[in-house]
């Protein structure tokens, strides 16, 4: 699976939960590449495992058996400190809930990983960030006096904020309507082709998935198919076929 | 990181506040307490040194025991001869001399009673109103000085609270019947117009000599200097002419010794009330690691997400760690002033009620500051360690989970650590209680460290009794508050460690309140036994506070009572034998027939007491090896040496006896020392105690009003006043560490009923009312309290009991009626502490908190 210029490589991932009669296998031997610029959806019905795959992938959970490197870094026995070194260079994260801090204001959750990192802000790229999440205006709201669509915004400019080598995305559009969702998929899109972002996003929306270079769909904790150039509508097909 | 921090404590501003106010309680109180003292110090500072500032030596008499006052404050420096005067005003280099009476008296108002403030004493004094007034310390507001055995001058507080005016008639009582004078001037001290609510009786030098006993004798001479003569060589050459029992010093140092005697009194008042300053700040110690605690806990999602956009463990904890340390500071400066703010108010309360202080020099010190900011930050930052440390187990992961934060790596170790330290704190508390080879200031260390270490212990042990005391103490609640009392149990037991550090905080203020009632009620047992075994006379005769003495003259007056069979009066003095300072007692030939004694040795001992004659008790027998015939050397304040023989050794009650470590025959007593007065007098009557005899006794006391005449029981009452007051100050100070108990009860009901912000709108949105809302939060601030006050009260009862033990003389008598009133105040500490949190739950917007993520 190993190829030249791919940031993310997992190599046969199990993940066990428990132990004994109630052990369950989320993960039973998953191995994967994201290549740089690259945008790879990974979908799944609940129970899948795909939630599991990015926390691994992500090092914010370890596999039973396998290893993932990020960068060329072989992750799965980093200790805490190198992992969070290895986050503030290489990771950026979008979640589900958002996952602002409520008492900074947009362009403080911004750049919050930078000076997490004690590094300085580059005034240039932070003024393309926000021009290009559509934050120039609400730069100084805080959290609480933004839409739901504009509080993802400002996630997705803080994940990128630091030119991670990679960006994963958990379930971004989850808590939006299917307006804004849209909205916040194609600026998705446009970040990886602006910026040649590589990009890992888990999701159950179909839409975000037709957006994706490359989708895997997992279905009881194995790669059952992996399709490029797929529709919505195919999509949709395609889980229907994993549900029954 | 650190602007995180700031901002986020900026965001939870009432949450930050409510944790504040654990702090901020202590740290006023120590600031206040300095400034206070250091007011009250400099205060009588300067009154000595005006006092003393054109004086340029001054003579006195010299104690041949201690500094010159024994345990009540009184004087017992020996007067002098008059004859030193002449011989000082002979002196080369002396400008002025002139020699006066320092004593008590009490002024008797137009009631016949005494006129007192308190505990504070009635001065007397002694003027010459022909001279030019350059050493008097008095000012006169009105009228003249007082000429002649009629006359006298008083402080102006007494002239204006008893509305007194120069022509009115006044009584004043010293060695003698209360007598009448004209009052002729009223004064000030050093411009105040009282100190401390003492009275001033002021008469002129004959008049006082007369009054006190010291015909031809001084007390003071007060000498200056020839221009140009320094205060060393003054005092050099009146040292060459000074009898024995006399010594001389400075004006300046005479100021600076005087007022360092009353600030050693001020110095200890400072140390009492910081150490509970200390106690109320090691409560906020529990609150805001609690406090911390829960918001960590809720928070989990933010350090998780920290954590994911790149900040190490180490970050995480430091900024917990900033979190309380910023809290620390705000808290300790909002102290600081609460504290001055407290000092300056007592200050002013001391004025209205005559404890008037020069004006307007509030002491501020430097001192005060540091050390109020230094230990507040301190403490806060250290009650935060536990939470920063808490908070570094959060994972990235967090980020994406339900908020819960996994119980602590040592959480199963707790009951290991509980019990360690509860052995470690039983171990210090038996060897500060029953090791009497260890010295006492260890033994109290011990005692002080033993105390916290199981105060620590119960709280670790807390969490695994919590869901057993919860279920238990919440069913009556549950019972009679159906469904919201139901709730509230449970609401108890769902986060036991939580639950349990918050009744921990109020555990510790119950159980020393506890303790105190236990220690207390025993030693008041004690000593009512004491008295039930030896006063087989039916009266007592003391003065009106029960513990100065009173002059022998009222006991002759009771005398002439019709019906009195016996009576005996109890002299009693300081004394020095065998290198030490004892309290010499001095009886009359019947006191057996009013004080029953247990001899262990000698018969008739009372009567046989002679004029070389003395008894003493079996442990004082002991420790200097005395037997029968043993020859005892006691030394009076004058200077004087009787030798003694032992003549008898009883064996008093674990409550004490009223007699001293050495007793002499009154006779003696009376001819060796200076001013004998009774400690009491005992009495015994025909018919007993009856309303006629009791009216007959009073009726010859008319003239003695500083006398009181009192059944046993009386008399046990008036004795155990002063353990009442001394009880009545503790309580109120230990108070302090209860409410900020409260804090913590209120702290954590706020954050839980944010945290369950959804749960209560289901349970509104299902059909709880707002008032059985109120009434779930109510309930469960009362399963707190009470589980604080299971805790609470049996240790304090335990260690109550124990320390009783240690200091010996204590009998096991548990005050029941006390500690049920405890409970039932600690019931109303937690429906005060859910006052607020009950309104918020109440408030709730029901589709907002549904919809509240």
């Amino acid at each position: 699976m190993s190829s030249n210029g791919a940031v993310v490589i997992a190599t046969d991932l199990t993940r066990r939960y428990g132990a004994g009669d109630t052990a369950v296998d989320a993960l039973r031997g998953v191995s994967l590449g994201v290549q740089e610029g690259e945008l790879v959806a990974v979908m799944g019905p609940s129970g899948s495992g795909k939630s599991t795959l990015m926390h691994i992938l992500a090092g914010l959970d370890h596999p039973t058996a396998g290893t993932v490197s990020i960068a060329g870094e072989t992750i799965t026995n980093m200790d805490d400190t190198a992992l969070t070194k290895l986050r503030r260079r290489h990771i950026g994260f979008i979640f589900q809930f958002f996952n602002l801090l409520p008492m900074l204001t947009a362009e403080e959750n911004v750049t919050l990983p930078l000076s997490i990192a004690g590094e300085k802000v580059d005034e240039k790229w932070l003024a393309e960030l926000l021009g290009k999440t559509g934050l120039k205006d609400r730069a100084t709201h805080r959290p609480s006096e933004l839409s739901g669509g504009q509080q993802q915004r400002v996630a997705i400019a803080r994940a990128l904020v630091s030119r991670p080598s990679i960006v994963f995305a958990d379930e971004p559009t989850g808590n939006l309507d299917s307006k804004t969702s849209g909205e916040i998929l194609m600026l998705m899109r446009d970040s990886v082709d602006a910026y040649k972002q590589t990009t890992v996003m888990v999701t159950h929306d179909a839409r975000a998935a037709a957006i994706a270079d490359r989708v895997l769909f997992l279905a009881d904790g194995k790669i059952v198919q992996e399709s490029t150039d797929i529709t919505a509508e195919d999509v949709v097909r395609v889980m229907q076929g994993l549900d029954s | 990181m650190l602007r995180v921090t700031l901002k986020g404590l900026a965001g939870r501003k009432l949450r930050a506040i409510l944790t504040a106010f654990a702090v901020i309680l202590g740290v006023a109180m120590i600031s206040g307490t300095f400034v206070l003292t250091d007011t009250l110090k400099a205060g009588i500072g300067q009154i000595f040194t005006s006092v003393y500032k054109s004086t340029d030596a001054v003579i006195s008499g010299k104690s041949a025991i201690g500094n010159g006052t024994d345990q009540n404050g009184s004087n017992n420096a020996p007067a002098f001869s008059q004859s030193l005067l002449a011989k000082v005003q002979a002196l080369p280099d002396v400008a002025e001399a002139t020699g006066g009476i320092g004593d008590y008296a009490q002024l008797v108002g137009r009631n016949g009673k005494v006129i007192s403030n308190g505990f504070a004493p009635g001065l007397a004094f002694s003027v010459n109103p022909d001279g030019d007034q350059h050493f008097n310390p008095l000012n006169l507001v009105s009228g003249t000085w007082p000429r002649g055995p009629h006359e006298i001058d008083i402080d102006a507080n007494t002239a204006s609270k008893k509305h007194y005016a120069v022509g009115d008639t006044i009584g004043a009582i010293a060695r003698g019947p209360v007598q009448q004078y004209k009052i002729a001037g009223v004064v000030k001290l050093a411009d105040v117009a009282s100190i401390g609510g003492a009275t001033f009786a002021i008469f002129d030098l004959q008049t006082a000599q007369q009054l006190f006993d010291k015909v031809g004798k001084l007390d003071a001479i007060d000498v200056a200097a020839k221009p140009g003569i320094s205060r060393a060589t003054l005092v050099a050459q009146i040292k060459t002419i000074l009898p024995p029992a006399t010594q001389v010093r400075t004006g300046q140092a005479e100021a600076a010794k005087q007022t360092s005697n009353s600030n050693s009194g001020a110095s200890f008042i400072q140390d009492f009330l910081l150490a509970f300053g200390g106690i109320a700040l090691f409560v906020g110690v529990f609150v805001i690691a609690n406090t911390l605690s829960i918001t960590v806990a809720q928070r989990a999602r933010e350090f998780g997400t920290l954590r994911t956009i790149g900040a190490t463990r180490r970050q995480v904890m430091r900024s917990v760690l900033a979190e309380g340390f910023v809290i620390g500071v705000l808290a300790s400066v909002t102290g600081l002033f609460l504290g001055l703010l407290l000092a300056k108010g007592l200050e002013k309360l001391f004025d209205k009620v005559g404890f008037e202080l020069p004006a307007g020099h509030t002491i501020f010190a430097t001192r005060t500051v540091v050390v109020s900011l230094l230990v507040g930050t301190i403490v806060t930052t250290i009650a935060s360690l536990f939470p920063a440390i808490r908070a570094t187990r959060l994972e990235p992961i967090d980020a994406v989970r339900e908020g819960v934060l996994p119980p602590s790596r040592l959480a199963r170790f707790g009951p290991f650590a509980a019990f360690g330290v509860l052995g470690v704190a039983l171990a210090l508390l038996l060897v500060g209680a029953l090791d009497h080879g260890t010295s006492t200031v260890n033994r109290l260390l011990a005692i002080g460290v033993g105390v916290l270490a199981s105060f620590i212990g119960i709280a670790l042990l807390a969490p695994k009794l919590v869901p057993t005391l919860a279920s238990a103490l919440g069913w009556p609640g549950a019972r009679v508050g159906g469904v919201s009392g139901g709730l509230a149990r449970e609401n108890a037991m769902r986060n036991p460690a939580r639950t349990a550090a918050t009744a921990a905080a109020l555990m510790i203020g119950l159980a020393l309140v506890s303790a105190v009632g236990v220690l207390a009620s025993g030693i008041r047992a004690t000593f009512e036994h004491a008295v039930d075994v030896q006063f087989v006379g039916d009266y007592a005769l003391t003065s009106q506070n029960g513990f100065t003495p009173t002059g022998i003259a009222s006991e002759a007056a009771a005398t002439k009572a019709p019906g009195v069979l016996s009576i005996s009066g109890v002299r009693g003095a300081e004394g020095k034998a065998f290198g030490h300072k004892v309290q010499v007692t001095g009886v009359e030939p019947n006191v057996d027939t009013v004080i029953k004694i247990n001899w262990i040795e000698g018969s008739s001992v009372a009567q046989n007491l002679g004029t070389e004659g003395a008894f003493v008790d079996k442990s004082y027998a002991k420790d200097h090896n005395l037997s029968l015939g043993s020859p005892i050397n006691v030394e009076t304040p004058s200077g004087k040496v009787l030798n003694l023989k032992l003549k008898g050794v009883f064996d008093p009650p674990a409550g004490g006896s009223p007699f001293g470590q050495v007793t002499i025959s009154a006779a003696l007593f009376d001819h060796s020392f200076q001013s004998p007065a009774n400690v009491y007098a005992f009495l015994k009557m025909a018919g007993g105690v009856s309303a006629a005899n009791t009216a007959a006794l009073n009726n010859e006391l008319a003239s003695f009003p500083d006398a009181k005449i009192q059944t046993a029981a009386e008399f046990k009452k008036s004795q155990e006043k002063g353990l009442d007051v001394v009880l009545n100050l503790l309580y109120v100070l230990l108070s302090l560490s209860i409410v900020v108990s409260l804090f913590g009860i209120i702290n954590t009901l706020v954050l839980s009923v944010f945290e369950r912000t959804r749960e209560i709108g289901m349970l509104r949105a299902v059909g709880l009312t707002r008032r059985q809302t109120r009434r779930m939060i109510r309930h469960e601030a009362i399963v707190t309290a009470l589980i604080g006050a299971a805790l609470g009260i049996p240790l304090g009862v335990g260690l109550g009991l124990l320390v009783g033990t240690a200091i010996g003389s204590f009998t096991i008598a548990i005050p029941v009626g006390t500690l049920i009133v405890f409970v039932f105040a600690a019931i109303i500490a937690g429906l005060i502490a859910a006052i607020f949190p009950a309104r918020r739950a109440s408030r709730l917007n029901v589709l907002q908190a549904l919809q509240y993520e």
